[in-house]
């Protein structure tokens, strides 16, 4: 790889032991990839912060980084597995909290804004088209690359630390034209509304995705999406296919931009949506958790939930999973006394799949086809996917 | 016996080898305080792989499993130096927290369990003995 001398420099030590590190990790996957040079990065996004992800060892690494590393731009962190205010209303025991706020801590001590958020997007770290980052959180790379034009890899946990701790990534994948054109075509002959629709629909092409061996899928027929459905989509067909980067045809920016792919073409109708949506729906299901806000909720889906809620009193445990600043909004405009007064809790900071959940509950009702993938796979739930209207209905049952 | 391949991370060990034909998770695959592998159904399964040259295809799982190779650094029960058919990035970026000497690209069919194994994770040789 070509080396800047300021990447020599970090690399024979000047910036510190965590930098040095840090240039070593990303010369190696540059050299694995066949990276040509570093990339400068507007902005970073830190997965593997829940402690019962992260355990005793990552911690220790942490904390070993943090003796002397200080990022060098915007950085963020993905999910923690409690809320850091509410822990104790929501159930966690005290030295998971404990550990949990220790493996913060390292994490603040080295520059980190300490959202734990997997919507940076939603909340102050928000590329614009074109910019280089190195993001982990499947779902927000998913987000960065096709709803925005940025350009991001599916970092892990150390290589995105390894770049906030040096400002650079390694040229490779993502980050270069070459690698952003569509690879199937997916027509979609179905109109297509909801968060919890779009998440079917990315279940269905992220599972064909798999099958086919392919990643980028071109997807034609959609007439209009919003901010939370594309949020939804992006999560759900990174989670069932493994996808860094769609374009949708007159949504996305970067549509026009490459060739329309044309020798690999699938079809979806009714018929797909519904037989996916039935496989998102365990029979003998009993729901006692409803939860909402995976990938975290937006202001507008808070909203929209104090609305269906108002003077309404629930009857099974109901989680909205946000960050903490769109909390603070909701706190303000009002929507989250009249959601508390229902009975629904706010887990800010957390989310349904990183939490220490699993066995506290035997069926979780959701919005989102990637909190039933991890529902089923990490927390051995019944699932059901339905509409936040639907949910709410659920939850008042 | 010399295979050359490519080298992921510097250093050299020499040590018994222990291979196996399937791929490997560290997170949730092996234990870190035993240095077992406990996947089931794994070639592997129940057996220690600390203090060996663990040869293997490639990685794979949880981007976690990097942290899972520093813990069982930290606790002697890593492995002293890996061999893949190909590196993922998971793996590599253990071998380099971990300080694990670590070669890719070779033929790992060459190589069987017990044998002498000298591994230049700087030079990215190994030498069969």
């Amino acid at each position: 790889m070509k080396l800047t001398r300021e990447d020599q420099e970090i690399l024979n030590g000047k910036h510190g032991k965590a930098a040095k590190k840090s240039m070593e990790i990303l010369i190696t996957l540059g050299e694995i990839f066949d990276a040509e040079d570093m990339v400068d990065v507007v902005g970073v996004q830190i997965a593997g912060v829940s402690y019962d992800n992260l355990g005793e060892a990552g911690l220790e690494f942490l904390s070993e980084m943090a003796d002397d590393g200080k990022v060098k731009v915007l950085t963020t962190l993905n999910p923690a597995g409690m809320d850091r205010e509410n822990w104790q209303v929501l159930g966690i025991d005290k030295e998971f909290a404990y550990n949990q706020n220790r493996a913060i801590e390292a994490f603040a001590k080295m520059g980190i804004i300490t959202t734990c958020s997997c919507t940076p997007y939603l909340i102050g770290n928000s590329p614009h088209y074109g910019q280089h980052l190195a993001w982990a959180e499947s779902s927000a790379v998913c987000y960065a690359n096709s709803v925005i034009g940025a350009r991001t890899n599916r970092e892990g946990g150390p290589s995105a630390l390894a770049s906030a701790l040096t400002g650079k990534t390694p040229r490779y994948g993502y980050h270069l034209d070459e690698n952003r054109h569509g690879e199937v075509l997916v027509n979609v002959n179905v109109s297509v509304t909801g968060t919890d629709e779009f998440g079917v629909l990315g279940k269905i092409i992220g599972d064909r995705l798999g099958d086919l061996g392919k990643k980028i899928p071109y997807i034609a027929g959609m007439s209009s999406a919003t901010i939370e459905e594309l949020k939804s989509f992006s999560a759900s067909v990174a989670t069932y296919g493994g996808a860094a980067l769609f374009h949708m045809e007159n949504i996305t920016p970067e549509c026009d931009k490459y060739p329309k792919p044309h020798e690999i073409v699938f079809d979806i109708g009714q018929v797909d949506l519904d037989k996916a949506r039935s496989e998102l729906i365990d029979d003998d299901g009993e729901i006692d958790f409803v939860s909402i806000g995976c990938p975290h909720a937006s202001i507008h889906e808070i909203a929209t939930i104090a609305k269906l809620l108002e003077g309404k009193r629930i009857k099974k445990e109901f989680w909205i999973t946000t960050a903490r600043p769109t909390k603070k909004i909701a706190d303000e405009a009002g929507f989250s006394k009249i959601i508390e007064d229902a009975g629904a809790k706010f887990a800010a900071d957390t989310c349904c799949v990183v939490a220490p959940i699993k066995g506290r509950f035997k069926g979780m009702m959701v919005d989102s086809a990637k909190a039933c993938y991890y529902g089923r796979a990490k927390n051995k739930f019944k699932i059901k996917i339905g509409s936040i209207e639907e949910c709410i209905e659920e939850a008042l049952k | 016996m010399r295979l050359e391949g490519r080298r992921i991370y510097k250093g050299s060990a020499e040590g018994e080898a222990i291979v196996t034909k399937d791929g490997l998770s560290f997170y949730g695959g092996v234990d870190p305080d035993s240095g077992k592998v406990v996947e089931v159904g794994h070639e592997l399964e129940g057996q220690s792989i600390s203090g060996k040259v663990l040869v293997f295809p490639t990685g794979k799982g949880s981007t976690v499993g990097s942290y899972t190779m520093y813990r069982m650094k930290k606790n002697n029960t890593a492995p002293i130096a890996i061999v893949n058919k190909q590196i993922d990035t998971i793996v590599a970026v253990g071998c380099i927290i971990s300080e694990i000497p670590c070669v890719d690209l070779i033929d790992i069919n060459k190589i069987k369990t017990g044998q002498k194994v000298a591994v230049n994770g700087s030079e990215g040789t190994i030498e069969v003995k």
